[in-house]
C-alpha cells in the first residue's frame, strides 16, 4: 500500500503509548463522582488485558483544580507534580498515566515548561529536596488513561460480550463523545488525533459497534471551567455552556454521551436535572435524560459487568432505558445495595426529570 | 421554582438556517460592496455616534447577514450620514450609499 495523503497526514496526529509497565495515579474527584471507573479500569488492564500496572498509595492531587481556579502560583504545582515523578522512580516505572484529564494536561504543560526553561526543573528539584529529600526522574512517557483503552479497543471488542447497537432493530446506539479541554486542547500533539480531530473516544465506539455523532457544539466545554463552577455566583455560566451543548446535540437523538474527563461526566449528568427542574426540558426520551457514561463503564458494560457493580446507580440520569436497549441484564432489586448486598437506602426521586 | 442560586443565560448561538437572507441577498445584488467589508472597524472607530450610541457600520452589516433585522435598524436609527465611514474604509466601500440602500430595500414594506 501507498503511504501518502491522509494516511502521512494522519500519521502525525498520532501519539506513541507505551504497551505495558504503567505507573497509574488517580484523579481526586472522580472516586467520589462515579466510584466504580477507576477501579474498572485497573481490573480491565490487569485481568482482562493481563498488563503490569502499579499504583501507590502516597499519590496525592496533582494540584490542577487550585491551579485552574487561579489559587495557587505554578512552582508549587510543580513541586507537587514532582513529587509525584519521584514516587514513580522510587517504584521504578518510566511510564506515567493519569486518570483525569487535567492532570494529565497539568503534567504536559509542567513537562513542556521545564523543556522550554531548563532552569526552573533545577529550581523545582531543590525545592522538592528541601521539602522531603526526594529525587526524580522525569517519565519516558505520558499518556492519558483513556490512551490506553483505546489502544486495546479492538482487543476489549474481541472479548465483548455486548456491542453498542439496538437489541431490537440492529442499528447501531448513537453516541455523544465528549473529550476534556485539557486532553489535546493546550497541547494538541499530545493526544490520539489532536484538538482538530480527537479520536480517542470515536476510535472506541466505533470498535465497540455504535455510531459517533457529529453536532455543532461537539468540541464545546462541558461547562465546568474550574472557576465558573467553584464560584456560585459564576454557576450560571457553567450551566449554561452545558445547556448550549445538549441543544446542540438534541435534534440528533443521542442515546447516550461518554467521556474521558473526571469533571465532564460529572456536570453532563447533573446539569440535566438542574434544567429539568428549571426548565421543564429533558433530552433524552420520554421524559428520561441520555445517560453520561466514562470510557471504563461502558467498556465495563461490553464487557459484561453488571451494571450495578459499575458503580451506575450513582448517575442521576438513569441508565436503565439505556441497557434495556442493548440487552444488558440486570436486577432493579440491587440497584441501592452494596457489594455485600448491604442496603444503601434509595435516594429522594426529581420530578423533572424521570428515574428509578 | 428555581431555588439554585443561578439561572441559566439565553443562547447567543444563531440558527442561520432558520435565518431570513432574502432581503440581505436583495441588498448584495444592488450594493455588492456589502460583502465586501473585512470587519475591521475603522467605520466604527470614525462614527460620530458611535460613542454615545453604540452605531457601528460593520456590527449592522453583520446583523443584517445574521438576519437580526431589529437590532441593525437600532444601531441604524442613530446614523447622522456624515459620511465619515465612507472617508476612513480601507476597502473604498461607499458605507454612506450603502445605508441609504439598506434603509431603502428593508424599509420597502413599511413605505407600502
Amino acid at each position: 500500500m501507498i503511504y501518502q495523503g491522509k494516511q502521512k497526514i494522519w500519521s502525525d496526529y498520532q501519539k506513541e503509548i507505551p504497551d505495558d509497565h504503567w505507573y497509574y495515579v488517580r484523579s481526586c474527584i472522580r472516586q467520589n463522582f462515579f466510584p466504580a471507573s477507576e477501579k474498572m479500569f485497573m481490573e480491565i488492564c490487569r485481568n482482562v488485558l493481563g498488563k503490569d500496572i502499579h499504583e501507590n498509595e502516597h499519590h496525592t492531587t496533582c494540584g490542577g483544580i487550585a491551579y485552574h481556579c487561579d489559587t495557587i502560583p505554578q512552582e508549587t504545582v510543580m513541586t507537587i507534580v514532582a513529587r509525584q515523578f519521584a514516587l514513580m522512580t522510587e517504584a521504578g516505572y518510566e511510564n506515567y498515566v493519569a486518570s483525569c484529564i487535567t492532570s494529565f494536561g497539568n503534567y504536559t504543560e509542567i513537562l513542556e515548561t521545564w523543556h522550554e526553561f531548563p532552569e526552573l526543573e533545577t529550581k523545582i528539584r531543590e525545592l522538592l529536596w528541601k521539602a522531603c529529600r526526594k529525587e526524580f526522574k522525569k517519565p519516558k512517557y505520558l499518556a492519558h488513561s483513556s490512551d490506553l483503552i483505546y489502544k486495546f479497543r479492538n482487543e476489549i471488542a474481541e472479548k465483548a460480550k455486548f456491542r453498542l447497537v439496538d437489541k431490537e432493530t440492529g442499528e447501531p446506539l448513537r453516541v455523544v463523545e465528549h473529550i476534556g479541554c485539557h486532553y489535546a486542547k493546550m497541547f494538541p500533539s499530545k493526544g490520539i488525533g489532536g484538538a482538530e480531530y480527537p479520536y480517542v473516544l470515536a476510535g472506541m465506539i466505533e470498535s465497540w459497534g455504535g455510531n459517533v455523532i457529529d453536532y455543532p457544539e461537539r468540541r464545546h466545554c462541558c461547562g465546568y471551567g474550574f472557576r465558573q463552577y467553584h464560584v456560585k455566583a459564576n454557576r450560571g455560566y457553567s450551566i449554561s455552556n452545558t445547556h448550549k451543548k445538549f441543544e446542540s446535540m438534541e435534534p440528533y437523538k443521542p442515546d447516550m454521551i461518554i467521556t474521558n474527563c473526571p469533571g465532564c461526566p460529572y456536570f453532563l449528568d447533573r446539569w440535566q436535572y438542574v434544567i429539568a427542574e428549571m426548565e421543564g426540558k429533558t433530552y433524552g426520551q420520554n421524559g428520561f435524560g441520555i445517560p453520561v457514561l466514562t470510557y471504563e463503564e461502558l467498556a465495563g458494560l461490553v464487557l459484561g459487568y453488571d451494571p450495578w457493580d459499575l458503580g451506575l446507580q450513582l448517575h442521576q440520569v438513569a441508565v436503565e432505558p439505556l441497557l434495556d436497549k442493548i440487552g444488558i441484564e440486570y436486577n432493579p432489586e440491587d440497584k441501592y445495595k452494596g457489594v455485600d448486598k448491604k442496603d444503601l437506602m434509595r435516594p429522594e426521586l426529581p420530578s423533572g426529570i424521570k428515574c428509578f | 421554582m428555581n431555588a439554585f442560586g443561578f439561572k441559566l443565560s439565553p443562547s447567543s448561538a444563531i440558527n442561520l438556517d432558520k435565518a431570513d437572507r432574502s432581503k440581505f441577498d436583495e441588498l448584495c445584488s444592488i450594493e455588492p460592496d456589502a460583502v465586501r467589508c473585512m470587519a475591521c472597524g475603522s467605520c466604527s472607530a470614525t462614527c460620530p455616534a458611535s460613542g454615545f450610541s453604540g452605531m457601528s457600520v460593520r456590527k449592522v452589516l453583520l446583523c443584517l447577514q445574521r438576519g437580526k433585522e431589529e437590532e441593525a435598524f437600532k444601531m441604524m436609527s442613530a446614523c447622522m450620514l456624515c459620511g465619515k465611514c465612507t472617508m476612513v474604509c480601507p476597502r473604498g466601500i461607499n458605507t454612506r450609499h450603502l445605508i441609504l440602500s439598506v434603509s431603502r430595500i428593508y424599509n420597502k414594506e413599511e413605505k407600502k
